[in-house]
């Protein structure tokens, strides 16, 4: 019955989302403003709609509803409630159905805080977004409806993939659909604005706390999926330029890229023409991580059920919406005035910096991911591109973009002076060398490259402090002008300049790890030690243990530094009853210095284990710094010049906003 | 400075910038794209040893010897051909005889693959599309191109 109602909810939400596509835009060329209005009726009665179908769905899973083909090949009664209802999306069907409310989210939260929009704007932008439902919903309902019903039902579901058994995976799926879906509003805004013809620095202004929110969730999305293939997939790295990862790493590029260049445009009425086309192509390629993962084009630990129907519907969806918005951007962009004169070196020539390496960054990451699919298309040679290729194209052009990083909050508007700059940034630079020294003094030995990338990451960090210092007049004014000023800095300037070190953080551990990452395979017999990174470890055998869903063998592994014990780790292999699959659990000693990392490997002969130990320096850095980037985000977000509704009513049709600043 | 100037400067730096993107990208793609083959395609195709590839089939049922330390060596087949294929560290959780796997290294002179990555699929019923095209080749597979579920 439950699942009925949620059969029939998700069919109404296709009703609603039709009108929603329809009327608002049609009433937005006809000026027609009760027209305009029913967008944002429609935009709140579709989360509705779509609230309802997706408790019916959760329900069905919790009670677990075995009547229900999806709950059946996804869900099992003796699974723990947490992925019970993680279950739920844990699955194309029910993901699916995730993706659509988020979107209805995003689209009921315009219309809920976008009070101060013009009209017409605000209608064509529930109009756009109305379109994509309609899509999604059309291939939910069509392909793959999660409320199919099954019969004769069976006693016992089928259970949820071991592996996708944990905490940090069950809220990774959201987070990243939050970022994902999230850039369908920079979309829907530029699509907008080529319809009406109007794209102006308040247009920045609405569209960059949006694009904000959602790069947010797709940062913490991205590091939350490399945390739990750091330690699920017992493989003892956090990033593999997997095709899935590439997928959701690319719009993070390009959401990245489109954060900088809507700044340009908000402050200096400049960059148009390129900040449009970022905010089509970062939700175009959102569109195309969506495509890769499910059509089952590609060969990776992610691939979700492949059916060719779905693939080619997914695939029409993104040709449609991509090729529709390229094509109204063609027409449309000579209509967009340029203003803003800059000198190259300055501000926005920074800003533009960025963007090129950027983008050309993301460009490399796309190559890399589709031209296997493209040769075996062409020639049917087969290939892999693996971390090599992206190692040595993504990572040269992240060097400059780094060392230009801390310049770019110190030039001027329009024009910069390079030298003023540098000056400013002399305790920065100071603080670098020490850096390098340091990283040289202690690492003794790895490639000679890596403490100069030590220093890389110093510098972004401190270039960003600095920033902070100098705006304050630290060192050079009495403490409480310092304070006051301070104070009285804007939060997003604090923001740019937290995300900033975030990334400087996560620099440093990166860096680390990949140069001084020591690894060691041994066979062990209980009772015999084995060292690695000052710890000893010795191996006191392996006992059986029975889990909630799953049998287990654990390694015991008493592991001492200096003769001194300082813990056990307890690495083991499960064997999941249903469905029956084996997992690896790696035990790690986590600590500031590095991650102390043990997978227990096969059994051998005499009760032998083959053990892989590795040490991950400063691992922890790259996870702490996506939080720190998440942070800055938030900061900049609560500042009130950029708050969602916050920019003054605009009066409709009036010649031109003018920038608050 | 003129707008001229301003634009030359700004065209210059974009140019320069793709231009070493598309060399390190062609440069990358000449030298760290691994390709793909068959038991049968090393026995036809006169691979050179030392060349870094990828292999893929099933693990020949009563192959895998393990010897002293975590060294193992077993046998892939496409039914066909088999290859003997030697690695030294902890294989993958769905590692057994008769599963499919893909393994990345490099072919020794002795005709033997020496493996540095093995890769076995986290789910039971999952066939690497590869190996799945491999096997259709010799006409063994028949089940679906790719397995069921999988995240």
């Amino acid at each position: 019955m439950i699942a009925e109602v949620g059969h029939f909810a998700l069919i109404l939400a296709l009703g609603v989302a039709l009108v929603q596509t329809v009327l608002p835009i049609w009433g937005a060329q006809r000026g027609d403003l009760a027209m305009m209005n029913v967008g944002s009726s429609a935009a709140q009665g579709q989360l509705a709609l779509l609230l309802v179908a997706f408790i019916g769905l959760t329900i069905a899973y919790v009670t677990s509803d075995f009547s229900l083909q999806n709950v059946v090949q996804n869900s099992h009664s003796a699974k723990p409630m947490l992925y019970k209802i993680s279950g739920v999306w844990g699955n194309h069907e029910g993901s699916m159905l995730l993706w659509v409310l988020i979107l209805a989210l995003f689209g009921s939260a315009v219309a809920l805080f976008g009070r101060n929009l013009p009209p017409d704007l605000k209608a064509n932008v529930l109009g756009v977004q109305g379109s994509i439902s309609v899509a999604f919903l059309t291939f939910i309902i069509t392909t793959s409806n999660p409320f199919t019903r099954i019969h004769p039902a069976p006693f016992e579901g089928q259970g949820l993939n071991p592996i996708l058994q944990d905490p940090a995976l069950s809220f990774h799926p959201p987070f990243l659909y939050m970022g994902y879906v999230g850039f369908s509003i920079a979309f829907s805004f530029a699509v907008a604005a080529l319809i009406t013809g109007r794209i102006d620095p308040a247009w920045a202004r609405w569209v960059r706390p949006w694009t904000l929110a959602a790069w947010m969730f797709l940062t913490i999305g991205i590091s939350m999926g490399s945390w739990w293939a750091y330690y699920e997939l017992g493989w003892g790295g956090w990033w593999f330029w997997d095709p899935v990862e590439n997928a959701s790493f690319m719009p993070w590029l390009a959401g990245t890229a489109l954060l900088h260049s809507a700044l340009v445009m908000e402050k200096r009425d400049a960059l148009k023409v390129w900040t449009v086309l970022l905010a089509i192509l970062a939700f175009s390629l959102s569109l195309m991580g969506t495509f890769l993962v499910r059509s089952g084009v590609l060969t990776s630990v992610h691939s979700f059920a492949v059916d060719p129907a779905r693939g080619v519907f997914i695939l029409a969806i993104m040709v449609l919406f991509t090729g529709g918005a390229l094509a109204l951007f063609a027409s449309r962009a000579g209509l967009l005035r340029q203003g803003g004169l800059f000198a190259p070196v300055s501000r926005e020539g920074a800003l533009v910096l960025n963007n090129l390496l950027i983008t050309t960054a993301c460009a490399a990451v796309f190559v890399g991911t589709l031209y296997p699919l493209a040769l075996e298309a062409v020639t049917g040679a087969k290939i892999s591109v693996g971390p090599p290729f992206f190692n040595a194209t993504f990572g040269p052009l992240m060097i400059p973009l780094l060392i230009a990083m801390p310049y770019g909050p110190f030039l001027s508007w329009k024009r910069g002076d390079i030298l003023g700059a540098s000056q400013r940034l002399w305790v920065a630079a100071f603080f670098t060398l020490l850096a390098i020294i340091a990283a040289y003094a202690v690492s003794g030995s790895g490639p000679w490259l890596a403490p100069l990338g030590i220093g890389l990451g110093m510098w972004v960090i401190m270039g960003a402090i600095s920033e902070v210092g100098f705006r304050a007049k630290a060192f050079r004014a009495p403490l409480d002008e310092v304070l006051r000023r301070l104070r009285n800095l804007p939060r997003s300037a604090y923001g740019a300049a937290v995300a900033h070190i975030g990334i400087g953080v996560m620099v440093l551990g990166i860096v680390a790890t990949t140069a001084w990452q020591s690894e060691k395979i041994v066979a062990l017999s209980p009772g015999q030690t084995a060292s690695i990174a000052g710890y000893e470890l010795k191996f006191a055998g392996v006992v059986p243990a029975q889990g909630p869903n799953y049998s287990e063998q654990v390694g015991q592994f008493v592991v001492s530094r200096g003769g001194k014990e300082v813990t056990r780790l307890l690495p083991s292999k499960r064997l999941y009853s249903a469905p029956e699959t084996a997992t690896t659990e790696a035990g790690i000693l986590g600590a500031w210095t590095g991650d102390l990392y043990v997978v227990l490997g096969d059994a051998l002969k005499d009760g032998a284990f083959s053990v892989r130990f590795y040490f991950n320096p400063l691992v922890r850095l790259i996870w702490i710094g996506t939080i720190i980037m998440f942070l800055g985000g938030l900061i900049s977000l609560s500042d009130r010049r950029l708050r969602v509704g916050a920019p003054k009513r605009a009066r409709v049709r009036a010649a031109q906003v003018v920038p608050a600043e | 400075m003129t707008r001229k100037q301003r634009r030359s400067i700004l065209i210059g730096t974009c140019v320069a910038v793709l231009g070493v993107a598309v060399g390190l990208v062609l440069f990358a793609l000449e030298d760290s794209i691994v390709f793909f083959y068959s038991p049968s395609d090393i026995a036809e195709k006169n691979i050179k040893p030392g060349q870094r590839i990828r292999i893929g089939g099933l693990v020949q049922e009563g192959s895998v010897k393990r010897g002293g330390g975590a060294r193992v060596e077993f046998a892939v087949t496409d039914t066909a051909k088999t290859l003997p294929v030697a690695y030294t560290g902890v294989l993958p959780d769905l590692f057994r005889e008769g599963q499919g796997i893909v393994a990345e290294g490099k072919l020794g002179s002795d005709g033997v693959f020496v493996a540095e990555n093995v890769l076995a699929k986290h789910d039971e019923n999952y066939m690497p599309p590869e190996v799945a095209d491999a096997l259709q080749k010799q006409g063994v597979w028949q089940g679906e191109k790719t397995g069921k579920k999988g995240y």
